[in-house]
């Protein structure tokens, strides 16, 4: 009988199993074999036997490293350390297969060889390795031109959709503005200084395919102000294969389209950009022109409960241009100023404005509160009104 | 206001608090930061003395005096022997 019978379990049935990778790996490492027995026992015994935290990293960052240590050293001594490494992927997740294999051959010699491409914050994941191996592993990223990611109450490594560099829908330009970012807040990414993680995100339209909106303390979604882009001759293809009554319109969520057959109109006023008329017919809809990004703020996803969507604080603004962007780094880091001087201990961005109220965070930071900054429709049936002074 | 503070007395006044709470309290960067604020409102205004605390910060961290630490969240204290030992 097999040693680890709780495990192969997993992995039957057609889907990957990371129990099939730990045993390929575990043919060449001690650690990764204890790992495999650890976890036969924790399925066996229903108890996690890992504690982590603590006080490991590299020089000068506070990020990046996060510390594990097994419960029971003594019977498993090669995951005594079990540290996890956070690599700030590339924009848009482009990597050469030659760095891939580089930071795979220097995570065999310096780690478990165990990955996980990648994490839920966007960045390449080195599972499995000794606090005397970090600076090492450390100068050998430095070599290969990576960097460590954030952790702990700083801010995350930003991520983005690979944007305009493959996806015509792309409203702006999610990559370069990602990067940016990353390269201008190096200190906020290392340094942890906020009461709480802070994560950025850009998704180049409202797919959102990075879940910025469910996610990011800050989304940064594309989106556009015109009207959406028809082509009425590849409607007219569509419909020969696509009921666009049942499937299309009567989908969209505010009952802005119309079709009588023949001709599909579109009330642009009253659209939501939701993206579905534009998913379900991708060569007759595109994005209009005039396009730009809407700014939300607000969400967090954790394990167990709380979770929180973004709302909108900016409905419309181009971030492609310097001044447009350096205007957007300005209302970043007024917020940062406020949440850092009233925010509490592992209190996200939005679960700050909820505690001190929308009214009084936007007045703070200089915005005009509009009606699409309105998430949800009032509750509470005492309302002050204040007398404007003269 | 025109300020005399120098980064060296805030590195000190820094240090000297992280030491003194060592193994009683955690301190994040944040505490820090305000009590530099307390000390020295007298002597320099508050944007001077938040750029000096986080110049402080990145002083005691690159010279190894502080480290780091992580319990549910960032924390600064004295190096001591590794979290497993705890
Ligand atoms: S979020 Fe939009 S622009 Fe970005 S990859 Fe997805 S569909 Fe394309
Ligand atoms: S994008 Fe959504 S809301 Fe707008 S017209 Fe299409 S289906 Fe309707």
């Amino acid at each position: 009988m097999s040693d680890t019978p709780l495990l192969d379990e997993l992995e039957k049935g057609p889907w990957p199993s990371f129990v099939k990778e730990i045993k390929m790996a575990a043919k060449n490492s001690a650690m990764s074999q204890d790992l495999l027995d650890l976890l036969e026992k924790s399925y066996r015994d229903k108890i996690g036997y890992w504690k982590h935290g603590g006080i490991v990293g590299v020089m000068g960052y506070g990020g990046g490293v996060i510390g594990r240590y097994v419960a029971i050293p003594e019977q498993y001594p090669n995951v005594r350390h079990f540290h996890t490494i956070r690599v700030n992927q590339p924009a848009g997740w482009y990597y050469s297969t030659d760095a891939l294999r580089a930071i795979c051959d220097m995570w065999d010699e310096h780690g478990s060889g165990l990955t996980n491409m990648h994490g839920s914050t966007g960045d390449l994941v080195l599972l499995g390795t000794t606090t005397e191996e970090l600076e090492p592993i450390f100068d050998e990223l430095i070599k290969l031109e990576f960097d460590i990611g954030g952790s702990g109450s700083d801010v995350r490594t930003p991520s983005c959709c690979l944007g305009k560099s493959r996806c015509e829908w792309a409203c702006f330009d999610t990559m370069e503005v990602c990067h940016k970012i990353t390269m201008q807040y190096q200190d906020e990414l290392h340094r942890p200084a906020f009461p709480y993680k802070w994560k950025f995100k850009f998704s180049g339209c409202p797919n959102d395919c990075v879940a910025a909106i469910a996610r990011a303390d800050i989304s940064f979604i594309g989106t556009w102000r015109d009207d959406i882009q028809q082509d009425d001759a590849a409607v007219a293809e569509y419909a020969k294969t696509l009921n666009i009554l049942r499937d299309v319109v009567e989908r969209c969520p505010s009952r802005c389209m119309e079709w009588n057959g023949d001709k599909l109109t579109i009330d642009n006023d009253n659209c939501v950009h939701c993206m579905h008329c534009i998913n379900a017919m991708p060569k007759a809809l595109a994005p209009g022109k005039d396009r730009g990004c809407s700014i939300l703020m607000g969400a967090k996803a954790p394990i167990i409960e709380g979770a929180m969507l973004s709302s909108m604080m900016i409905p419309f603004v181009k971030i492609d241009e310097e001044e447009d962007y350096e205007a957007v780094c300005e209302i970043v880091e007024e917020i940062w100023d406020i949440w850092s001087d009233e925010g509490k201990n592992r209190e996200r961005i939005g679960e700050f404005i909820e505690r001190v109220g929308k009214s009084n965070f936007l007045e703070a930071i200089g915005l005009e509160p509009i009606p699409e900054m309105v998430a949800h429709p009032r509750d509470n049936p005492y309302i002050f009104f204040e007398q404007e002074e003269d | 206001m025109a300020s005399d503070l120098t980064l060296e007395e805030v590195v000190e006044s820094m240090y000297k608090e992280v030491a003194s709470v060592q193994g009683r309290k955690k301190l994040k960067p944040m505490d820090l930061q305000k009590m530099i604020y307390e000390r020295f409102s007298d002597r320099a205004d508050k944007r001077t003395c938040k750029k000096l605390g986080k110049e402080a910060i990145k002083e005691l961290i690159n010279s190894g005096r502080c480290v780091y630490s992580y319990y549910g969240g960032s924390f600064i204290e004295l190096p001591p022997a590794e979290g497993v030992d705890k």
